[in-house]
């Protein structure tokens, strides 16, 4: 098991007032992810719990681009990864974020 | 005085010798090892039917129990090395030398064989390649083929899986060698002709049926939304965008999601009639929503599906079908089909190197080559035009008088970046270049080259390779496409931009898709049940497939 968690700071916040959200399944392939409304609207915060260790380097890109194109201020996002590859991971936290928009 | 009719005195001889152990020319099968010591010579070259789908392996069987002794040394040239029989020749010294196609499921044994010294590799041919060396300097000496049935004429049936039989029986009969048939049972007259009974010297009626794999049943089930991404983006960046209505589709899930994508998503784009009409194409399960629902066309195919045919007989308008009504397959008919008057290839791929050379070769296995390499290649016998063919010609800068212009096949890799267990798609180096090394390979084992790839699509873009000028444009084509890989995180994000900006790559958003509409609602069937449902019960899934 690796743990990994990232800060960004963004220029503005999510999008909407859902409190929380939830999507996807641990499955082997798969992840979950639970955003939740809870830190000032500058900020998000990526915590990553997975099984697969070594894949540091991947997951900071994926979250940075992620950061990037969805401007996510105020949500902590914790994931309990399954093994998912990097576009199902990319896939769930834009479904995700519009989860929380909706 | 020169003896012109030396090999025709012995085949007489061997036919004479096997006569022994027949009933005319009906063998039972505890007969077929005496059979075939009778009739085998050292050092023959043997064409031990292994299709795709179809295996002689009541024969591979008898095969592997003769005497070594007496049956040693053989030369096997066939196209499939699917049995484990196939290869226990080899550790026995009856056979010693190989020349096939494909290997899939014993593909880390041959590697290792290979390894060991105990075959000697002729080469790993394509399948057009290896027929055609049939009829010039791989002629074999005796056949050992399968069929459904055959009468006490010796003529075959063989059943919706005709798929090599013909070709193999075309260059062994009439160059004087001997045609040994396996079949599941004797009858009084068969359903069809595939093979007249004077072209069949011996025929054996198997203990069990022949073994059939379903290889072309993809679970709809089972598909990712990364897959239906990815087929979206080839349904209106490149079916759309080309016009493609005459197209060989892989087996892989990313073209099965296309089939069951045309009668949603295509439907929408207002594409019917306009794209996917025409198909060199095993019958596909998952094509069927598109065929009830008036995609398609006409299907030929290398060879049948199990639990198809029931569904093919009752759509003889869309398969090839004989007068009894079941599937007529040929497989180097319908590759010759799928190379020369289809206008597109779209397949998967294993590994990508930066230049856009393909293999499915890893390190230690060689799965050989199945359709991809004669169908994913650009015919340079090919002379008529179509609106798809030129117009990728066009694009890749064709210089001079228009009327002199070659078209070009379009040769699509539908990838994920990542595959099973997070292994990368895309490589500095193919992990055939080692293996070819390591087993003394003179050319590393390659499925399709680079100068015959057109585009490449993943879940990040489609890179158009037509369109890039030179090598820089090329390997940033390919890293601007690679997802999170490290070939994708080593591109170079400025010139990427500008192949962006030049149309080389395009991004979901720039085809106006939104990843996240990228759903398993869009599948025309979203189970094995769904596609029986469409097939209105002719559908019939082996049991592995059914899962209620």
């Amino acid at each position: 098991m690796e743990s990994l968690t990232f800060r960004h700071t963004t220029t503005k916040p999510l999008p909407g007032t859902k409190p929380q959200a939830i999507t996807g399944v641990v499955a082997s392939g798969n992840l979950e992810i639970l955003l939740e409304r809870v830190l000032p609207p500058d900020a998000c915060e990526v915590a990553i719990e997975t099984p697969v260790a070594g894949y540091g380097p991947v997951w900071e890109a994926v979250v940075a681009d992620f950061v990037a194109r969805a401007q996510p201020g105020g949500v902590r996002i914790s994931i309990n990864d399954g093994g998912a590859r990097p576009d199902t991971v990319s896939l769930r936290l834009l479904q995700g974020a519009r989860l929380m928009e909706a | 005085m020169a003896d012109w009719r030396g090999e025709r005195k012995a085949r007489d001889a061997r036919i004479e010798a096997g006569r022994a152990h027949a009933n005319g020319k009906v063998v039972p099968a505890g007969d077929a090892v005496a059979l075939l010591e009778a009739v085998l010579k050292p050092g023959d070259r043997v064409c031990l039917e292994g299709d795709n789908q179809k295996q002689a392996d009541c024969l591979a069987r008898a095969l592997s129990q003769c005497d070594p002794g007496k049956v040693h040394g053989l030369h096997m040239v066939q196209s499939g090395i699917v049995l484990p029989e196939h290869l226990d020749v080899f550790e026995t010294g009856i056979a010693e030398r190989l020349d096939y196609s494909y290997s899939g499921p014993q593909g880390a044994r041959v590697a290792k064989m290979l390894y060991g010294g105990q075959i000697k590799l002729g080469a790993v041919h394509t399948y057009l390649e290896l027929f055609a060396r049939y009829f010039i300097d791989l002629t074999p000496h005796v056949a050992l083929i399968a069929g459904v049935s055959a009468d006490r004429e010796g003529n075959l049936y063989t059943g919706p899986n005709t798929e090599d039989t013909p070709t193999i029986v075309e260059a062994t009969h009439f160059k004087n060698g001997v045609v040994v048939a396996q079949v599941n049972e004797i009858v009084d007259k068969v359903p069809r002709v595939d093979i007249p009974g004077d072209r069949v010297d011996f025929v054996v009626e198997a203990d069990t049926p022949f073994f059939v794999e379903p290889l072309f049943t993809r679970d709809p089930a089972a598909m990712t939304e990364t897959q239906i991404l990815i087929a979206m983006m080839a349904i209106k960046g490149i079916y759309a965008e080309y016009g493609v209505r005459r197209l060989n589709h892989g087996i892989g899930f990313g073209t099965a999601a296309i089939e069951l994508l045309l009668p949603t998503y295509g439907e929408k784009l207002g594409l019917k009639g306009e794209i996917a009409t025409h198909f060199a194409l095993n019958p596909h399960p998952t094509l069927i929503p598109a065929i009830e629902s008036g995609w398609v066309r006409q299907v030929h195919c290398f060879g049948s599906e199990v639990g198809m045919d029931r569904y093919i007989r009752e759509r003889p308008d869309v398969f090839f079908t004989g007068a009894d009504g079941s599937l007529r397959s040929n497989r180097a008919l319908c590759q010759t089909a799928g190379l020369y008057a289809c206008d597109m290839f779209i397949g998967a791929t294993l590994q990508i190197d930066l230049m856009g050379h393909s293999s499915t070769v890893t390190q230690s296995r060689v799965a050989g080559f199945g359709g991809a390499p004669n169908m994913g290649s650009d015919p340079h016998g090919r002379r008529h035009p179509s609106d798809p063919w030129m117009k990728a010609g066009r694009e890749a800068q064709i210089v001079g008088d228009p009327a002199l212009m070659r078209g070009r096949k379009l040769v699509v890799q539908l990838v994920e970046t990542f595959g099973d267990k997070l292994v990368p798609t895309f490589v500095e180096k193919l992990d055939a270049m080692e293996l070819a090394k390591k087993i003394g390979l003179e050319l590393a084992p390659v499925m399709i080259y680079a100068d015959d790839v057109t585009h490449i699509v993943t879940e990040e873009g489609i890179a158009n390779l037509l369109l890039c000028r030179d090598a820089d444009d090329r390997e940033q084509a390919i890293r601007g496409v690679a997802g999170y890989t490290e070939i994708g995180r080593g591109r170079d994000r400025a010139k990427v931009e500008e192949l962006r900006a030049r149309g080389i790559i395009r991004r979901p958003e720039d085809l106006g898709i939104e990843p996240l509409d990228a759903d398993r609602s869009l599948l025309a069937a979203r189970s094995i049940k769904d596609l029986v449902h469409w097939s209105g019960g002719l559908y019939e899934p082996p049991a592995r497939f059914r899962n209620w």
